[in-house]
């Protein structure tokens, strides 16, 4: 089985006055060491897809397997565990912690799964941001940092597990093309030693770059 | 936890001068608490020892709690029934067998004095003031009230060694303008009048025994009273006062005569004594639930601001109960820190209490307040204030912990 797969998954809105269908129908699998992209027009439903692959969000119908696990069954503190270990996640913004330092930030999922001693930790965070190009200034807080740095701090987080997938929803949409690229090169660095990775993205330039896309239209595949 | 911990520490962090506010409301209310109940806890507890040692923890009566129905009631029950120019006697009825309940009473464990209670006159030159003679057994009396040990001019002996002799209260003797070895002229309400010779003045603390009862031997006050060989009340002490009430009840329930309790006798002061409580029970309360209001507002504030941060902790992998935490951190933070704050406010008010001297004349004498130091009252105020926090706190960490990280994290866009 794949690392990651879906049958049918659906999410349909509806709590307004009419349903609305985010997704429909999904049918995915994605092995581990892949590199995916999911495009598609704007409102076609990729971010919706992303939060249900990373438990985010619950679908209506369908099955989404992850690592074996019948993960949209777990209960939510199951989930949450899930995510904790396995799942690690980058958004179009980098929602870094503002009072953290951007060392103690990428050391959040690490002090909750607990596995590591203090030390550790800190040794894993500071290979982590440094391997991003993070050479030093790892005690400023994020409002130090430029917006191209402060999402590779936010990957460094995402990776700070060592996730089996790593999610990304639109993770370039708010950089200039330079630190777009830094972030896909990125990607293809960690997709390169087994990582693997799913981006939601409409840069077509950026999208050419993964080994596969799943193209969405009106929150179905196609094509 | 260490996790929990820094998001909670970091979140107050940001907020100082919030914080601050939440946390002086809170001590605010510890403090007060803690030297207000110093302050009347002490009183009241100061007053209830001196009562306890110089009054008689029961007192049988020569009265009984059903006033005695006219035999033409009993003879029709219901019925209407006129009854013209009733004269109550205006003798003291005195308690009928009360050599038998003092026999009876002898071999429990239970310290007995038999007294003559009755209303006198005392004239000193000029000056006239009317007081209550109690008329004791100076041997026995001694071991149901403190009597010997209040008597600061004098002795008790000297009611056997002098012949008409009469030990007066502090502020009776001020009143009179007498003094140890001055004869007095005591009239009683039969019209019967001796001199007697003041050979005791006793000072309890207690303001309304001081300035109104005194002591003679017992047949002396039987004489003034014109009823020889009666008593109307007998006075004991038991070995647990705490029992008073029960005691009394048991006695009243045996011998049929009203038998009072020291609670009952002073229960108009006790009452007082509770009604002050109830008030500063509110107060205290008041402050404590705006302090609350503070810790509520505070940490729905934050909660507000970190909306994105919560919901990327949840995506992270956080749980519920971990967010929850965060937040209910924070209450009992500033919960904690106000109490610490309260303890040093609420001593440091009980010192200032105590550097206050005065002169007053209550219920009691002092030269100062009469302070309660015990730890009790922190330890009090420490759980109100936490479970205000806590309760403070809980709403908000609730609402936080459900947030839906999907409507926040597509709302950031
Ligand atoms: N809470 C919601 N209520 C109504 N419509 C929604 C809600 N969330 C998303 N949608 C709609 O669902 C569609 C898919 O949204 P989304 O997954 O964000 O698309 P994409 O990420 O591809 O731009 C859009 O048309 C969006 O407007
Ligand atoms: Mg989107």
């Amino acid at each position: 089985m794949a690392l990651l797969q879906t049958r049918g998954l659906t999410r349909i809105l509806n709590d307004g006055p009419q349903a609305v269908p985010l997704v429909q129908d999904i049918d995915l699998a994605v092995q581990a060491g892949e590199f995916v992209a999911i495009t598609g027009p704007s409102g076609s439903g990729k971010s919706s897809l992303l939060y249900l692959l990373g438990l985010l969000d619950a679908p209506t119908a369908g099955e989404l397997w992850i690592d074996g696990q019948n993960a949209a069954r777990l209960s939510a503190a199951e989930q949450a565990r899930l995510r904790l270990g396995k799942l690690g996640f980058v958004f179009q913004f980098h929602f870094l912690l503002p009072e953290f330092t951007l060392l103690q930030n990428v050391m959040i999922p690490m002090q909750k799964l607990g596995k590591l001693g203090a030390e550790a930790m800190r040794a894993r965070a500071t290979a982590l941001l440094v391997e991003l190009g993070l050479e030093s200034g790892h005690d400023k807080r994020p409002d130090q940092l430029s917006g191209g740095q402060r999402q590779r701090v936010a990957i460094a987080r995402a990776l700070a597990n060592d996730p089996l997938i790593l999610l990304a929803d639109e993770p370039t949409g708010n950089l200039d093309s330079k630190n777009g690229q830094i972030v896909f090169d990125i990607f293809q660095r960690l997709a390169a030693r087994g990582q693997t990775v799913i981006t939601v993205t409409h840069d077509a330039h950026l999208a050419a770059q993964t080994h596969r896309q799943i193209h969405l239209v009106d929150g179905r595949i196609s094509g | 936890m260490g996790l929990v911990l820094e998001l909670a520490l970091g979140h107050l962090g940001q907020r100082k001068r919030q914080t601050l506010v939440s946390v002086a409301g809170v001590a605010l209310g510890v403090g007060f608490f803690i030297g207000m109940m110093a302050l009347m806890g002490g009183f009241q507890q100061y007053f209830i020892t001196q009562v306890i040692d110089s009054w008689p923890h029961i007192i049988i009566k020569d009265e009984f709690r059903e006033p005695a129905q006219q035999p033409v009631f009993r003879a029709y029950p219901g019925a209407a029934v006129r009854l013209d120019s009733l004269k109550p006697r205006d003798e003291l009825k005195g308690i009928r067998n009360a050599r038998e309940i003092l026999a009876a009473l002898e071999t429990s464990p239970y310290a007995t004095a038999p007294t003559l209670r009755t209303q006198v006159f005392y004239r000193y030159g000029a000056r006239e003031v009317a007081a209550t003679l109690v008329g004791i057994d100076p041997k026995r009396e001694v071991q149901v009230t403190q009597l010997a040990r209040d008597i600061n001019q004098g002795s008790l002996d000297a009611l056997y060694s002098t012949a008409n002799g009469v030990i007066l209260g502090e502020g009776l003797a001020k009143k009179l303008g007498a003094s140890l070895g001055d004869m007095l002229s005591v009239t009683s309400p039969v019209g019967a009048v001796l001199k007697m010779k003041v050979v005791g003045i006793f000072n309890t603390g207690v303001t309304a025994l001081d300035n109104f009862e005194s002591y003679s031997l017992i047949k002396k006050a039987q004489v003034l009273a014109a009823r020889a060989n009666v008593i109307n009340q007998i006075r004991l002490r038991i070995p647990d006062v705490s029992l008073a009430r029960q005691v009394a009840q048991d006695l009243e329930n045996r011998f049929g005569y009203k038998a009072e309790s020291w609670e009952e006798s002073y229960s108009n002061v006790l009452g007082l004594f509770k009604v002050q409580n109830g008030v500063m029970y509110s107060a205290v309360g008041a402050i404590l639930v705006v302090a609350a209001f503070g810790i509520f507002n505070i940490i729905s504030t934050v909660i507000n601001e970190k909306r994105r941060d919560i919901a990327i902790l949840k995506s992270i992998g956080l749980a519920e109960g971990d967010i929850k935490a965060v937040f209910m951190i924070q209450g009992l933070i500033l919960g904690l820190v106000g109490t610490l704050l309260g303890w040093v406010l609420g001593y440091g008010l009980t010192e200032l209490l105590a550097s206050i001297r005065f002169n007053m004349e209550g219920f009691v004498r002092t030269q100062g307040f009469i302070l309660d130091r015990s730890l009790k009252p922190y330890a009090v105020a420490a759980l109100f204030a936490m479970l205000s926090a806590t309760c403070a706190a809980w709403l908000p960490a609730r609402k936080a912990a459900r947030l839906n990280p999907v409507d926040i994290i597509r709302g950031a866009a």
